[in-house]
């Protein structure tokens, strides 16, 4: 069984790409990765396009070794990958939709971000001037007595991100849930290609507003592998830290509303004061409630002074002595496990063949964290436990944040303790040539994965691949078998983003 | 739960105490509100947000009015599930090509007399992502605008501030 290794070192490898290989591989070796993804060997990290080119980012399950296989297509034709392995599904519809790169015998021709609206088709590919026509989406067909369609957005109840679900239910119970997303795509991705690195970090912060800490931070690191730049001490153990508040915070907002969707406002009512004290905590620290724009490749924008470390740990200490009785409430509240056990349910075969990260893999079994494998400091200095459980059910995603808010509060204490001093910035280098990188980095909501090709101080392409990628498809599966009135429940322990897969 | 309800009890309250008028924005704002909602809607504004493109910053923003500190609803500001149930459109991000029927249709549901506020940086003239072949732009380019509330996202005490200076203004004009 060959490994990922020496399907890179079948190809011809890029020699400016980093941390990890890539390699630009025939149709044949193409379709062999295919197959070990099929196969379960490895899991699929990301699958974009260029004008001519296909690229997908695979991960070894056992050795966690990392690569990126390219395939040349000048005829803007490939071997479909999501034949064989549906989790490459929408991501071969969006490359088709902006690239207009054709998978062949791809399972589902629809568009995916391309709602006929952009008066242009293939964006990022050969242009061409196309009508704007609002021709209905064809959701997948369901037939049988007494099934009736439910459908709902883009414009939702909440306050909460656009995006369409069509339900078929039979009575209460939902037989089939088809989303449609694609309503917030801003182009990011086409705004990024020629940018300066700074506007592009920018709007690397602005995927996806929850994340943007975890965004800005995986954009950084890939440019710092591309540029092979040493970040100071300061501003590593700082990012981390700021990784953490971000986490706290989204999960304690997370813990709440989910419950608040069980009708418990009671949780979501105190989880919202700890999520607030953190965030003005933060924005005494930091300057922003949501620390947007302060991590910057190469450093940090700005400083941590004494005040608002003291601020940061007041925050943390607030949450430590409150948080175990929200636990205890959680834990002993009968009627509100009675709405999250067994509800919702990710199988753990499921979580495995779409490398599902985040708490949506680990309550299902999945362990994979970013900041444990592959990896990145200061993690590999700090001590930490990645919780999973298997039932795979909403209470199981509640009960992996609660852990994590636990760990997170862990880990911050430790880089408060042990801050090492120093400067906070290392300056870029504008080479000239192309140079590749690529960061693996773990937000609130799982994994996010930035690669990059940058030319001379600008970006000439980037492509951010945003965890939900992989769970949004998860929660259609989910919801089988469920009750319509669970879907808000089921919708919020996922709190899969909008933006961040729209782009 | 009960432990928890029965502290409730004897604690001071979180909300930012009401405040004499000059104080801090969130005072401001309670004061004025209760001067203008009473003259214009009674004493009720209802909201629906719509988020038309945005990155989901603002929508945090807005969800944290409702903590216990900014406790909205104390000055009769309500978020609604439907556009039918609102007097104010809050809508948020740049106007994205694929959300801009659903903004329009979501405007058009929603009964007059209504207001509609553009909310954040990118919802004036689409900030960063402007110039896209995604996005229309800032919300005035679809449906009319009567405040803008700067910020990338705006904190809660700008959104309150914004959400007073509306209120004044339909005050005055009804008058």
């Amino acid at each position: 069984m060959p490994s990922l290794i020496d399907l890179v070192l079948e190809g011809r490898t890029s020699r400016q790409h980093m941390p990890w290989p890539r390699s630009v591989v025939d149709a044949s070796v193409w379709a062999f990765a295919a197959n070990e993804l099929a196969q379960g060997r490895w899991s699929l990290l990301g699958l974009w396009g260029e004008p001519s080119t296909a690229h997908m980012a695979i991960i070894d399950r056992d050795t966690t070794e990392i690569a990126v296989v390219s395939i040349d297509c000048p005829n803007r034709v490939y071997p479909s990958v999501s034949k064989h392995h549906p989790p490459a599904l929408r991501l071969e519809r969006t490359a088709n939709d902006l690239f207009g790169l054709s998978a062949e015998h791809l399972p589902d021709p629809r568009g995916w971000l391309d709602h006929n609206h952009w008066g242009i088709r293939f964006p990022l590919g050969d242009r061409i001037d196309a009508l704007s026509i609002t021709a209905p989406y064809r959701f997948l067909p369901v037939e049988g007595d007494g099934v009736h369609q439910i459908a709902v957005g883009p414009v939702h109840a909440g306050i909460i991100e656009p995006g369409h679900f069509r339900f078929s239910a039979s009575g209460e119970t939902v037989i089939r849930l088809e989303q449609r997303l694609g309503y917030t795509h801003k182009g990011i991705e086409g705004l990024m290609r020629g940018a300066p690195i700074e506007r592009a970090a920018q709007l690397a912060g602005r995927v996806s507003g929850d994340s943007t800490v975890a965004y800005a931070y995986a954009f950084a690191r890939a440019v710092e592998a591309a540029l092979q730049l040493v970040v100071p001490n300061r501003a590593v153990w700082l990012r981390a830290l700021l990784a953490e508040l971000e986490r706290l915070a989204n999960h304690l907002g997370d813990i709440g509303a989910i419950c608040n969707d069980a009708s418990f406002g009671l949780m979501q009512a105190h989880c919202n004061v700890l999520r607030e004290d953190l965030l003005r905590a933060a924005n005494s620290a930091f300057g922003h409630r949501l620390m947007r724009d302060v991590i910057i490749p190469g450093g940090l924008a700005r400083d941590l002074d004494a005040k608002g470390q003291s601020a940061i740990r007041a925050a943390l200490v607030n949450v430590q002595v409150r948080f175990p009785e929200l636990i205890e409430l959680y834990d002993n509240t009968a009627s509100l496990q009675d709405r999250t056990v067994g509800t919702g349910i990710v199988a753990a075969a499921l979580a495995k063949q779409y490398g599902a990260g985040g708490y949506v893999g680990r309550a299902s079994g999945r362990a994979f964290d970013a900041r444990r494998a592959p990896g990145y400091p200061p993690y590999d200095d700090l001590r930490f436990e990645v919780p999973t459980l298997e039932e795979g059910d909403v209470n199981a995603r509640v009960w992996i944040r609660i852990r994590e808010v636990e760990q997170s509060l862990l880990l911050a204490n430790q880089i408060l303790d042990r801050l090492p001093d120093g400067p906070l910035r290392t300056p870029l280098s504008a080479e000239p040539g192309p140079r590749e990188g690529m960061a693996l980095v773990e937000g609130f909501r799982g994994d996010i994965m930035v690669w990059l090709r940058l030319d001379g101080g600008q970006v000439e392409r980037c492509h951010l691949r945003d965890p939900s990628w992989f769970q949004w498809p998860l929660l259609e599966a989910a919801i089988e078998g469920n009750i319509v009135a669970d879907f808000p429940l089921c919708n919020k322990s996922f709190n899969c983003s909008y933006s961040g897969q729209d782009l | 739960m009960r432990k928890l309800l029965f502290q409730s009890f004897f604690q001071r309250p979180l909300t930012e105490q009401a405040p004499a008028l000059d104080q801090t924005a969130v005072e401001e704002l309670a004061a004025a509100i209760r001067r203008a909602t009473r003259r214009r809607l009674g004493r009720s504004l209802s909201i629906r947000e719509i988020d038309a493109g945005s990155c989901n910053g603002c929508e945090l923003e807005i969800h944290a009015l409702n903590n216990a500190y900014y406790d909205v609803e104390r000055f009769g500001i309500r978020f609604v599930a439907s556009p039918r149930h609102a007097d104010v459109l809050l809508v948020t991000g740049p106007v994205t090509k694929n959300m801009r029927d659903a903004l329009e249709r979501t405007y058009h549901a929603t009964p007059d007399p209504k207001w509609v506020i553009a909310l954040g940086d990118c919802a004036r003239d689409g900030g960063c992502f402007a110039g896209s072949y995604a996005v229309v732009g800032g919300v005035s380019q679809i449906v009319p605008v009567d405040l803008h509330i700067p910020g990338c996202p705006p904190p809660p005490v700008a959104i309150l501030q914004g959400l007073l200076s509306l209120l004044d203004r339909t005050a005055k004009s009804a008058t």
